[in-house]
């Protein structure tokens, strides 16, 4: 009874990504502590045009949603592609990591992420141009995240950003 | 190995030399438990010599790693059914080769079976079961001492003032493990066999049924009939016997190591007992077996194992094992239950979609959370894109030809899974097909199903989607614009009454009033209630909550965050505002009226309401089933409110439940007497669960369904309306949906409520449902 075959027994969509918070104050270790208790996440690859009330609708099947925070551009004020979900509990968190992240929302697959907790600032995009990062650099041309990324592709050098 | 993984989360990396030192013996269990859980997966080698591999490494390491051995061998018998006959074999290898480790894995099995049972994991005992009969097969058990154990088991079927589900269970794990070694037990005791099906026989004979309607997915007999599991699973056995127990599913490796199994000396099982019956005890609950596919549904290609086969029976299980097993990773579930062996023998994606949607529509509750369901069927279209789509758009088509007699709560999740589906897939779907439903009477069940769930896919797009993705017939089923209803805006009637104010009241709160100057602004609020002027304007006045709150709801309506805001802004207003019952009743009226138009609006809204203690859920109950909803009472979004409600408040009740023990222990500690009056702390619970709103939404149900019998009664007309199947169906839901809870009041609801008076169709419901835990 006391085995658990963890060699099996996978839970995998649960970990916890690459990703760490650049502004979170407090070390990679604390920031870690956080995000494997964290009943929030992040969620990407909106459209700019989803609305608060479709991700409820999405987020409410794997348990009650306690908070929407929906990313805004930060010079414009309006939706940029991404928000925060925080539920009452961990666990319906984790069945929202389990079985909505990436299927699809306003026909994009969408793509969700442990958080460390929402703080205010952290509504907005860091972007230079006031949006999300990878806004900046994309070349494709997407017709709900504004179009063509901000920057003339021809004329920059590409650093790795954040 | 757990431990390894702490060290690396705390060391950070910090100390690799001393993770060399400590992980040899670790690495080496590490790969012991993965060779032991890999064998049987893909390979380039056969899986016969995969075994005789893995027998031989495994015969090398016990002197070392025994204990370990033995732990790895007894949880995959446990937690991985689907491969049983895979470990058997192995186990029979290592028999074979070293008889005193056998004897030690047979007490090991039964160490760990006594261990489920006395921790009330039967259906890990039912794997431990048929993993030791199939052992028969191994020649690892002699089968007699085999047909001793079941001969035991069976005899709880003459235990007295037990609950019916004990006895069910005893008589399943025996029955579901003869697929497996029927054949072997009667061709060494057949007439101990033929006694004990007798015996089982005249079990299932007398035992009551009353669960049964209560737990079926359709209403009806055909095509498919909804068995009784223990009656269907009693006509395969038969048939297997009839048979003459030759069953050709099962993947029985060990027959290619007949030979060198045969010469293995066999042990016998210890006499086993049933633990006897304690209150502790929490039997499986009985259901029903879902059918929707039969032969003649699978076009071309294997045809589909008839319904009382026991091949039927053996992939049913073995499909629901693989879900149970990896139902956290679906690429992983999905991948499994594709690569099932023997599948090409099978209508393998019927079976599937079959057992998915079974599992979907199990009642009281599904074995995992519905959302896991719609994610895994998503990875099946995707690995099989040419086959699993069309049989799911068949199903699906079925499902919708049999709505008339499909129970409500499984047409929720029906309408959940398909409109969630639906909105992975742009919405494409044949709506022409279902042209029938346009000529039907609205609240019939499949005009309702079909707007219902344009309804959910309108919440998970926006409205002119909807009206862009059906065809123009389908007009009078699109869902309404969600826009809200302000009824002092500018088209507004000059006469009405609280115009003028809600101007006052907007401006106030554009130029950030605080709670008190609203409060005094609203004091001019004439009251249309004011006869009895008693409390000189501070009682319930309906005007002051629809002034207020229209304007509010008017001012936020732009999105939820908008309006929870607004709500928490001006908290203190509306606590004052709705202080009486009737405040409470009609702020719910007002924002209904506001939102009507927008039903998932109104069901956020009302759920902040109650977490902010603005209403309680006496008034919900009040406000649902009150006459000015009853237009409103079958739609879907109606009960989500409801259910929400009464989840919140069974979490309340869990929540005093807990204070009231944790209040007992330190009262019992502080004065150590026995007798010390603890009834009084009983009384209070009592009162508390009486004043409990779960009671409410009972007697307003009952007021409602007796209304409808009496009035039928009285003027000859037949009970059973759409509305009646709907409403009492609800009804079931209520009791299905919060059952744990709802468990603990029984005596209360039997001398409160469900009495001997009652109408019989009500008192039905709930004899069905104190029939599941019988």
């Amino acid at each position: 009874m006391s085995i658990k075959l963890n060699a099996l027994f996978s839970d995998s969509y649960m970990d916890i990504s690459q990703y760490r918070d650049q502004d979170f104050k407090g070390n990679r270790y604390e920031q870690e502590k956080l995000l494997k208790q964290s009943c929030s996440l992040y969620v990407g690859n909106l459209s700019f045009y989803t609305t608060e009330e479709q991700v409820h609708e999405l987020f409410s099947k794997s348990g009650d949603v306690k908070r929407i925070v929906i990313g805004l551009d930060k010079v414009k004020k309006t939706a940029c592609g991404f928000c925060f979900v925080e539920y009452y509990t961990r666990a319906d968190a984790e069945h929202a990591m389990r079985f909505i992240n990436g299927t699809r929302l306003d026909d994009r697959i969408i793509r969700t992420d442990w958080d460390a907790g929402f703080k205010e600032g952290r509504q907005f995009g860091r972007g230079k141009s006031g949006g999300q990062v990878r806004d900046e650099y994309r070349q494709d041309y997407d017709p709900a995240r504004g179009g063509y990324g901000k920057l003339d592709p021809t004329n920059v050098i590409f650093t790795t950003g954040t | 190995m757990s431990r390894r993984r702490h060290s690396d989360e705390s060391d950070a990396g910090s100390q690799p030399h001393k993770r060399r030192r400590t992980s040899e013996p670790i690495e080496i269990e590490d790969r012991l438990e993965s060779l032991i859980c890999r064998v049987g997966e893909k390979s380039t080698s056969s899986l016969e010599s995969n075994l005789e591999g893995l027998a031989g490494v495994l015969e090398a390491d016990l002197p070392n790693y025994k204990s370990k051995i033995l732990r790895i061998l007894c949880a995959v018998a446990r937690l991985l059914p689907e491969k049983l006959a895979v470990y058997t074999t192995l186990v029979g290898l290592l028999n074979a080769r070293n008889y005193n480790f056998g004897g030690e894995f047979v007490e090991a099995m039964i160490r760990q079976l006594k261990e489920t049972l006395k921790s009330n994991l039967y259906s890990e005992a039912v794997y431990l079961v048929r993993f030791l009969s199939d052992l028969v097969n191994c020649h690892v058990i002699a089968a007699p001492s085999m047909v001793a154990m079941f001969e035991n088991f069976v005899s709880v079927t003459q235990e007295e003032d037990i609950p019916q589900v004990r006895s069910d269970w005893y008589v399943y794990v025996v029955l579901s493990s003869l697929p497996w070694v029927g054949k072997e037990l009667y061709e060494k005791k057949d007439v101990e066999m033929d006694r004990l099906l007798n015996q089982i026989e005249g079990y299932l004979k007398r035992r009551q049924k009353t669960h049964v309607p209560m737990l079926q997915v359709w209403t009806a007999e055909k095509p498919h009939p909804q068995e009784e599991y223990l009656d269907c699973l009693w006509a395969q056995v038969q048939k297997l016997k009839k048979d003459r127990w030759q069953e050709r599913h099962i993947l029985r490796p060990y027959i290619a190591f007949d030979s060198v199994l045969c010469e293995a000396l066999q042990h016998n099982l210890p006499p086993f007992t049933p633990p006897a019956h304690s209150d502790d005890a929490v039997y499986p609950m009985p259901h029903v077996v879902f059918r929707m596919f039969d032969y003649t549904d699978a076009p071309e290609g294997p045809v589909m194992p008839g319904s009382h086969s026991v091949e039927r029976f053996v992939i049913e299980e073995n499909l629901h094992c693989i879900i149970k097993s990896h139902w956290r990773e679906r690429k992983t579930c999905a991948a499994q239950l594709l690569s099932y062996p023997g599948k090409n023998k099978i209508p393998l994606n019927y079976h599937i979609v079959e057992v998915i949607f079974g599992e979907l529509f199990q009642l009281p509750s599904p074995p995992h959370i519905d959302v896991m369901y719609t994610a895994l069927l998503i990875e099946l279209c995707k690995l099989q894109p040419g086959s699993l789509p069309q049989v799911l758009a068949q199903a699906t088509e079925m499902m919708y030809m049999r709505l008339d007699t499909m129970n409500t709560t499984c047409i929720d999740r029906l309408l959940n899974w398909f409109s969630h589906h639906l909105s992975n897939f742009q919405f494409r779907w044949s709506w022409d097909d279902w042209a029938d439903c346009l000529t039907q009477d609205i609240e019939k069940p499949k005009p309702k199903f079909v707007k219902e769930v344009l309804d959910k896919c309108m919440r998970l797009s926006y409205h002119q989607r909807i009206v862009d993705i059906v065809p123009p017939s389908f007009s009078a089923l699109i869902p309404a614009d969600p826009v809200c209803s302000y009824k002092y805006g500018e088209e507004a009637d000059s006469s009405l009454p609280g115009l003028a104010m809600a101007t006052t009241v907007g401006n106030a709160i554009k130029n950030r009033a605080s709670n008190e100057e609203i409060l005094i602004v609203l004091k001019d609020v004439p009251n249309p209630n004011q006869d009895d002027d008693d409390d000189g304007g501070d009682g319930f006045n309906p005007l002051k909550i629809e002034v207020f709150l229209q304007t509010l709801l008017h001012l936020a309506a732009k999105s939820f965050s908008h309006s929870f805001s607004a709500l928490a802004k001006f908290h203190e207003v509306l606590k004052t505002l709705t202080d009486s019952d009737e405040g409470k009743l009609h702020i719910l009226r007002v924002l209904y009226e506001f939102w009507r138009n927008h039903p998932q609006m109104i069901s956020v809204l009302v759920d902040k309401l109650i977490r902010t203690q603005i209403v309680d859920c006496a008034a919900v109950a009040n406000w649902i089933f009150s006459p000015e909803m009853a237009h409103d009472f079958t739609r879907f979004y109606v009960w989500e409110i409801l259910h929400s409600t009464i989840r919140k408040m069974n979490k309340h009740v869990q929540k005093i439940q807990k204070e009231l023990d944790e209040a007992k222990v330190k009262l019992e500690k502080q004065h150590n007497k026995k007798d010390r009056p603890d009834g009084q702390l009983e009384i209070w619970l009592l009162v508390e669960m009486t004043k409990d709103d779960n009671l409410f939404f009972f007697q307003r149900f009952i007021m409602l369904l007796t209304e409808h019998l009496v009035r039928c009664e009285t003027s000859g007309v037949d009970i059973n309306t759409t509305w009646y199947k709907n409403c009492i169906e609800r009804l079931q839901q209520i009791f299905l949906m919060h059952h744990v809870i709802i468990q603990q009041y029984m005596g209360t609801l039997e001398n409160l409520l469900f009495t001997a008076e009652l109408d019989h169709h009500i008192l039905a419901v709930y004899q069905q449902f104190c029939a599941l835990q019988l």
